[in-house]
């Protein structure tokens, strides 16, 4: 992700040192408000934290070995803006004494990296945390997630400034004179890597870190849990958990209510979805017609093939279609369908939690 | 995944870093062309090149510039061998690697056909592949001669000349000497570990260990950081920095910076 000299514009270069060039200005007034003369230490000591923890190697499920970019762990316990400078930091140096990462690119790797990784790494692990206490699983989990989402708003970020390239900078001929993929192959190809990989790295770090931290040195959370309980005991976040939980899910469940509302537009697309064909469809003659037109002309098999017609008949869905047979009502039925398998799911949650909320009563 | 590859990886890493500043601080005291001139100069020249290079839409502009820095190079006493390791064949896998597709995914002109795939490639691929890794190349060149040629301590120091305020030059050059500090840490963390093991690592037990050798190395760096918080205000610090300006431009120094302003402003004008 570290985008090396040559890969941009110097004019969208130009523009992400602009567009970084606040962020850190408000960084360091803020930061020197508030630290006063403790600043350059920690930002520097932090800094050198963040740069050589890049350079573990991180066993990742799956039996490969990613690398971590630290900005989530340094969110944590910095807060955003010293995590914006410390990472920065990191950044140049990397750039400049070590060649990973361009001169020229270092206002874009700064705000993919270290503005917005930092941002979205901070108020996802504190959206996602809660008040809960200091030594609540929850924060382990918030950590995680928060990983995860920063590295790949990141290398989203980094797929535009890649894909916008060929749009807007080609020379005489036609040829792309720098990053040379549109979007629609940089975001892709950019992802995959940080989706599986990557991404996961940078989860387990954060996760790690901070359920490392709960145990060995709590306080060291504490700046980024305003109003968080400390950590006491363990019956202290089996209490708190549980309330915190429901409450916290809040507004994802009245999300999920808005969307079954909306449930119907699904019936506003017609035909089948490509690959999703029905023996029935095989054999009407429309329907083939529709088929060979969206593959590219190329000739149906004459009949329906025998193994999709014998093992479709194996299991017989009770809302076939979405559509339950004793309701007239199509638009009903797809609510219906999508409430009924919605709370299929939260129920399982809640099955799973009651169990799991057992065995650790019991152990 | 084969045992201890979390330690073995993770020292490589480590190790690598030391010994490439190693190298560095050898090469920055030969007596070259480069070594002699102020570091401001070198700063600011360099950065004229590879803003020139970056904004060039001529290849024969790019193969002019990455001619030049070959020739400052060889008069810098710094190796080829060196540059073709650290920066060509890094530079030229990754890229190539990145930029090989676009040979037959940008649309234009066809030029050749891949005998057995019969995929086509396309006169606008091929130099769009050529723009990027020529481009890399030469700007990578560019950056790693300046501090192969230069002191970190001078090229922090003349980060004053593009107005850094002097408290992220001090920031930057502390955080340059706890990276070898807390490397030298996290180094003999793995080597101790690995010292009292025998047998595999499984990859669950390679991510506990990682993750307790990152977690002290964090709290060891919090430590550290007060620990300096306290020996700089025992040595009067107040939170006024002050950067000592030891440079003194010389005739040829001079000399040198209005030959950089030419020739970027030439790769500028004729790349255009």
């Amino acid at each position: 992700m570290h985008i090396p000299d040559g890969y941009l514009s110097p004019a969208t270069c130009a523009v992400l040192y602009a567009t970084s060039a606040p962020f850190w200005y408000v960084a360091l007034r803020r930061l020197k408000r508030r630290l006063a003369t403790k600043l350059i230490p920690l930002l520097s000591v932090f800094a050198a934290f963040a740069f050589v923890v890049m350079m573990f190697n991180l066993p990742l499920p799956g039996g490969t070995t990613g690398h971590a970019v630290g900005v989530s762990i340094s969110s944590i316990v910095l807060g955003p803006w010293a995590s914006i400078l410390a990472i920065s930091i990191a950044l140049f140096i990397q750039a400049v004494f070590f060649g990973d990462g361009g001169i020229t690119s270092l206002g874009a790797n700064c705000f993919n990296m270290a503005i917005a990784g930092s941002l979205v790494a901070y108020f996802t692990y504190r959206a996602v945390s809660g008040k809960c206490a200091i030594g609540s699983r929850r924060r382990v989990v918030a950590a995680g997630v928060a990983g995860y989402l920063s590295i790949n708003v990141a290398a989203l970020l980094a797929a535009l400034e890649f894909g916008i390239q060929p749009l807007l900078f080609r020379d005489a001929a036609g040829a792309p004179l720098y990053a040379p993929y549109p979007l629609k192959i940089a975001v892709p190809a950019m992802m995959a890597g940080h989706l599986t990989v990557a991404g996961i790295a940078e989860m387990l770090l954060a996760a790690g870190l901070v359920a490392w931290l709960q145990h060995s040195h709590p306080s060291l959370l504490s700046a980024t849990a305003p109003g968080a309980a400390p950590p006491r005991s363990r019956d202290c976040e089996e209490a708190v958990a549980p309330v915190i939980a429901w409450r916290a899910i809040r507004p994802l469940l009245a999300g999920l209510a808005a969307l079954l509302l909306f449930t119907p537009l699904g019936i506003l697309a017609v035909g089948s979805a490509w690959g999703e064909w029905s023996p029935h469809d095989l054999a009407d003659q429309a329907a083939r017609r529709q088929i060979a037109a969206v593959s590219a002309h190329r000739a149906l098999p004459p009949g329906v093939p025998q193994g999709l017609d014998r093992l479709s008949s194996i299991w017989t869905a009770p809302f076939p279609a979405y559509a339950p047979r004793f309701l007239r009502n199509q638009s009903f039925g797809y609510f219906l369908s999508a409430a009924f398998g919605s709370g299929l799911i939260l129920l399982a949650a809640v099955a799973l939690d009651w169990v799991l909320a057992a065995r650790r009563r019991s152990g | 995944m084969r045992p201890n590859r979390v330690i073995e990886g993770s020292l490589r890493s480590l190790l690598g870093v030391i010994e490439r500043t190693l190298e560095s601080e050898e090469l920055a005291r030969r007596s070259g062309v480069l070594q002699r001139l102020d570091p401001r100069v070198k700063l600011l020249g360099f950065l004229g090149l590879i803003v020139a290079t970056a904004a060039s839409r001529r290849l024969e502009v790019i193969a002019a510039v990455f001619a030049l820095t070959l020739v400052l190079a060889m008069l810098s006493q710094v190796p080829l061998g060196t540059l073709l390791i650290r920066v060509w064949a890094g530079a030229f896998a990754f890229t190539g690697l990145i930029a090989l597709p676009a040979l037959f995914l940008t649309p234009g002109r066809p030029v050749a056909r891949l005998p057995l795939l019969g995929w086509v490639v396309t006169a606008q691929g091929f130099r769009g592949a050529v723009y990027l890794i020529s481009r890399v190349e030469t700007t990578a060149t560019l950056s790693m001669l300046l501090v192969l040629c230069t002191p970190w301590a001078h090229v922090l120091k003349a980060l004053r000349v593009l107005r850094v305020p002097v408290v992220l030059v001090v920031t930057l050059g502390m955080t340059y000497r706890y990276i070898l500090l807390t490397i030298a840490a996290a180094e003999e963390m793995f080597e101790s570990r690995r010292s009292r093991m025998v047998g595999r690592l499984a990859a669950k037990d390679g991510r506990r260990l990682a993750m307790a050798t990152a977690g002290v190395l964090l709290s060891k760096t919090m430590q550290l950081s007060g620990d300096v918080y306290l020996a700089m205000q025992s040595r009067g610090f107040r939170g006024e920095v002050y950067v000592l300006d030891e440079f003194r431009m010389r005739p040829g120094d001079w000399g040198w910076l209005a030959l950089f302003c030419a020739l970027a402003a030439a790769a500028l004008w004729m790349g255009h």
